[in-house]
């Protein structure tokens, strides 16, 4: 899956502490973009598709049948991080990349940057079947308008020893709980200080967290000494998936913060393991196909992701990273490929699974209540690294 | 000139006589010519490079597009000097880079002692083949290997356990960082020892027995002087190798484990303030050459 996704944030700010540049308070204008008006028709493949990707985003198995349907040649560049995505899209993908498999903290970045165009949802059929939540997320979509069309997503969960837990724990206390001193794992991520603010939101609402990516400086703040404090009890911040697993095979741990990918794996390798999202609500990401300004081939853009968006495909790429279709239709197709994973994978999560979830975006410095004193990431990002120690 | 005549070259035909004669008139030449393709390498890839860094230490980024900017400021080392965090990393691997040599030094000296001083040809050519063995494995294999051992169910605490003994929980510790650097570096060691303590003259122990030394205080007096320069020259690359490390604390290293390598690693790959990590890749550099500059007071250089 994306582990550069995951250890590659971007530091998007406006500038609390530099004060030098002018860029303060464009989050508050409309993107550059903003009046294009995407394709109303799609055309005839221009035989050419350039994609920025995660590795293995393009993967022969779909990408093949893709070029023989419709005679767009794919040229995947694939980035390792969100950071190369963004500067691989600079200039709008500078007239060579048509698009980028940006994750939701980038897309911030590239929309408000200029760097990428509104999409016609109404050209890609299979829209009308994604999950509710992924249709307009906010990562991806400013007033209405759609700045890419939603790929696949994943929740954080906690995971945990059946063993030690006989009772499947019901919050994220577990993972600041001294009980479980050395016994627990999260991962090394500065995105992790909003699984904190999350579990601050219900535990100390006098706080007023309303969004855990969108902090003030005393909200921040209880994060990080929560993070702090919780330095001493942790066993090992996890960079890879394989790392978690192996440190919950080995006994190393028996709680920690996870993707579904570990439970699965962990389970089909016979760990008795379990993972549930506590009441408190977990964090989650989403990636987007987000379209270049200067895309020099929109047409088979559109038809990729089309394409990517069928429920067979949808199934196929869930099944190949461990990850979850925006696709309601893609859970039969699943079942086929794999029974059972549908349900492993949340894919027929039912709406209300998705008020739990806080999906990744990039922190600005654009409050709840409009205001520009929020912590901006490359905040996050130096303060994760006093956490850690 | 009858030397300057025996020394002339035999006279070749055409252009080859011409060149030979012309390196014969100018001798500084030839080494001039031979040393300027590396020369150049050396300045225009390593120092030119080492430059770049020193000067994008002072520059700044935008935060919002994470582009440099060039305007001259001192932040991002201040910003080094006055957070904690940052001093408790740069100290944790100052200390570790410490320990490791030291421990590297202990352990590497009898060893070496007895591969050049006591055991017989056979023994030794075995002992320096178990010496380079694990350098043929790939670091990243020889960490995990350790991995395997130091963890919950690992070899370690199975073995303590089968005799009866509590597990001792060094996995993802400080401590098994400190047990795989000195693991890792300690051939480094062993072999500039090995080499300082095998030009030790056999005459000058005599003479120390002679005097009445027992062998004990001849190691001690003659020996152990004789072969510190190469102890030191070894330190250099445990201390060295040890202070750039950053693989081996994310895999072995726990909570509060950082180097300077991750924050710099980080700071490239996450934040994308490419001039706080080069303020930072600074510190690594000051630290080593203060300490080549002592190494070399202490005869290191003649001994490598």
């Amino acid at each position: 899956m994306k582990l550069g996704a995951l250890a590659a944030f971007v530091a998007l700010t406006l500038a609390a502490c530099g004060g030098t540049n002018n860029n303060t308070g464009n989050t508050q204008a409309p993107p550059p973009t903003a009046n294009l008006k995407p394709l109303d028709k799609v055309g005839t493949g221009e035989g050419q598709l350039n994609l920025i990707a995660w590795e293995g985003y393009v993967d022969d198995s779909w990408a093949k049948p893709f070029t023989q349907q419709t005679g767009c040649v794919i040229n995947a560049k694939y980035a390792g991080s969100s950071d190369e995505m963004v500067s691989l899209m600079k200039n709008g993908g500078g007239g060579q990349y048509d698009m980028v498999s940006a994750s939701g903290d980038a897309d911030l970045r590239l929309i408000y940057s200029g760097d990428v165009r509104p999409m016609n949802e109404k050209l890609i059929p299979d829209w009308t079947n994604f999950q509710t939540y992924f249709k307009n997320p906010p990562y991806n979509t400013i007033s209405g308008i759609h700045y890419g069309i939603s790929l696949q997503w994943g929740p954080n969960t906690l995971l945990y020893s059946t063993a030690k837990f006989p009772n499947k724990p019901t919050s994220w206390a577990v993972i600041y709980d001294p009980a479980n001193k050395g016994l627990i794992t999260v991962p090394d991520n500065p995105i992790q200080i909003a699984d904190a603010a999350l579990y601050l939101m219900k535990t100390q609402p006098k706080l007023g967290i309303k969004d855990p990516y969108e902090l003030t400086k005393p909200q921040f703040d209880a994060a990080v000494k929560l993070l702090t404090d919780q330095r001493p009890l942790i066993k090992k911040y996890w960079a890879l998936a394989s790392d978690e697993i192996s440190l919950f095979q080995n006994g190393d741990v028996v709680v920690g913060a996870a993707w579904p990918y570990q439970t699965i794996q962990l389970k089909a390798a016979g760990a008795k393991v379990d993972e549930t999202i506590p009441e408190e609500g977990a964090t989650g990401w989403g990636d987007t196909w987000m379209l270049a300004t200067k895309a020099p081939h929109p047409n088979c853009a559109y038809l990729w992701t089309q394409y990517v968006s069928t429920a067979k495909v949808q199934a196929e790429q869930a099944l190949f990273f461990g990850e979850t279709p925006v696709n309601t239709q893609a859970c039969a197709q699943m079942e086929a490929l794999q029974a059972g994973s549908c349900a492993q994978y949340h894919a027929n999560a039912p709406g209300s699974y998705f008020d739990t979830i806080k999906f990744w975006k990039t922190p600005i410095s654009t409050c709840p209540d409009g205001s520009q004193s929020c912590i901006t990431y490359d905040q996050w990002v130096s303060a994760w690294t006093t956490i850690k120690g | 000139m009858a030397v300057a005549t025996a020394r002339r070259p035999r006279s070749k035909s055409g252009g080859a006589a011409r060149f030979s004669t012309f390196f014969w008139r100018f001798p500084w030449l030839r080494p001039l010519l031979l040393l300027s393709p590396p020369m150049a390498w050396f300045v225009v890839i390593y120092l030119a490079s080492l430059a770049t860094l020193l000067i994008t230490a002072f520059w700044a980024i935008n935060p919002f597009t994470t582009q440099i900017v060039q305007v001259w400021n001192l932040g991002n080392f201040e910003r080094i000097l006055e957070e904690p965090a940052y001093r408790a990393i740069i100290g944790r691997t100052v200390l570790m880079a410490a320990l490791v040599t030291v421990t590297d030094a202990v352990l590497a000296f009898p060893f070496a002692y007895f591969m050049a001083r006591v055991a017989s040809r056979r023994v030794q050519t075995l002992l320096f083949a178990a010496v380079l063995l694990p350098l043929w494995a790939s670091y990243l294999a020889r960490v995990y290997a350790w991995i395997l051992i130091l963890n919950h169910n690992g070899l370690l605490n199975w073995s303590l356990q089968s005799i009866g003994l509590p597990p001792a929980d060094i996995g993802y510790t400080n401590v098994a960082m400190w047990v795989v650097f000195s693991y890792i570096w300690l051939p480094f060691m062993i072999i500039p020892t090995y080499a300082a303590l095998e030009r030790v003259p056999e005459s000058l122990l005599e003479a120390a027995a002679d005097l009445g030394a027992r062998r004990w205080r001849a190691v001690r007096d003659v020996v152990l002087p004789l072969a510190l320069p190469g102890v030191v020259a070894g330190s250099i690359f445990t201390f060295s190798l040890t202070l750039g490390d950053y693989i081996t604390p994310i895999l072995v290293g726990g909570a509060g484990s950082s180097f300077i390598g991750n924050v710099i690693y980080s700071n490239v790959g996450i934040a994308n303030n490419i001039p706080f990590a080069a303020a930072l890749a600074m510190v690594p550099i000051a630290i080593m050459a203060v300490y080549l500059l002592i190494a070399q007071r202490l005869g290191a250089f003649e001994a490598l």
